[in-house]
């Protein structure tokens, strides 16, 4: 494909790389998503919601990340190999450091 | 920067070898900030005599310059946008506006750990402290790094040397804009929103 060109999926647009991504009103709706969890999540510094704070927060930020990683990153777009080595280390890194934290406690103690 | 088109090159996984190389090297980088957060987490009941987490976190201040990396996300990715439609003007206006928003934010924090200082939280006040310094510096000094790229690619621009057919180029150092983003999204929730010990 030599130029630039809208497909029938309105918010998608096919670049020289023949790879699908998003058009720039989708990245400007991601943001806004973003943005309102962001203020959620700062809310949650004023209101008290007792024992669900800790669970609320680790799912909005989970939310945001795989958002930026997924629509800015283009993850949901380019070739799943990519994905495999990010999540590849993600995951090994979840794993490494919770046994390490295991190690010292930190679930028990905090 | 070279004039080859990055689409044309022949690979054996049908990618190109730099985007691959910066995924790979973005998988690492997990490693290396989870060791520095998990530290933080041991440490952060460890601060001796010294202001505690909970005493000396700015929320609505940290919350601003979060917003304003968030939103360097958007603009970084519509830089690449603009490239990949050959909107140099814009690929440009994109580029700056994000570096912009990195300043800032490097700002804001230079801000914070002065502030931290003057109220007695040195780099060795305590384990707390140490742990803390030692992991937003780290994600400091990424964003600068980031910041002098973007900056690097503004010039290009301006010189004529980053066009339509760099696209991939502008891609690669946007992917480690976004990582650096990412990885605040995660210290902005544990290290600040996640309630501290007080003293």
């Amino acid at each position: 494909m030599s130029t630039t060109e809208i497909t029938d999926r309105q918010d998608d647009v096919v670049h020289d790389d023949g790879h699908d991504h998003p058009s720039d009103s989708k990245y400007f709706q991601i943001a806004l998503i973003l943005a309102v969890l962001t203020a959620l999540e700062v809310a949650t510094y004023y209101v008290d919601i007792g024992s669900a704070l800790i669970p609320v927060l680790m799912v909005m930020m989970v939310v945001k990340f795989f958002m930026v990683a997924a629509w800015f990153m283009h993850l949901r777009f380019d070739s799943s190999l990519f994905t495999k080595f990010f999540v590849g280390g993600l995951v090994l890194a979840v794993a490494v450091y919770v046994i390490a934290l295991s190690a010292f406690e930190f679930w028990s103690k905090g | 920067m070279s004039d080859t088109a990055t689409s044309d090159h022949a690979t054996t996984t049908g990618m190109t070898h730099n985007k691959l190389a910066m995924w790979v090297f973005l998988g690492s980088e997990c490693l290396l900030f989870g060791a520095l957060i998990s530290t933080y987490l041991v440490y952060r009941g460890r601060f001796a005599s010294g202001p505690a987490p909970g005493d000396i976190f700015d929320i609505p201040f940290t919350s601003v310059s979060s917003f304003v990396l968030l939103m360097s996300s958007l603009t970084m990715v519509l830089a690449l946008s603009a490239i990949k439609r050959g909107d140099l003007r814009n690929n440009r206006l994109w580029l700056l506006t994000t570096a912009l928003l990195g300043s800032l934010f490097i700002g804001g924090q230079v801000y914070e750990f002065t502030t931290f200082f003057r109220e007695g939280l040195g780099y060795t006040t305590s384990p707390f402290s140490s742990a803390f310094f030692t992991l937003t510096g780290f994600h400091g000094v990424h964003v600068s790094l980031g910041i002098i790229m973007l900056m690097s690619m503004f010039i290009s621009s301006l010189r004529g040397s980053l066009r339509k057919e760099h696209s991939e180029t502008v891609e690669i150092i946007g992917l480690y804009w976004h990582f650096v983003d990412i990885v605040w999204i995660f210290i902005f929730t544990v290290i600040y929103l996640v309630p501290s010990p007080t003293s």
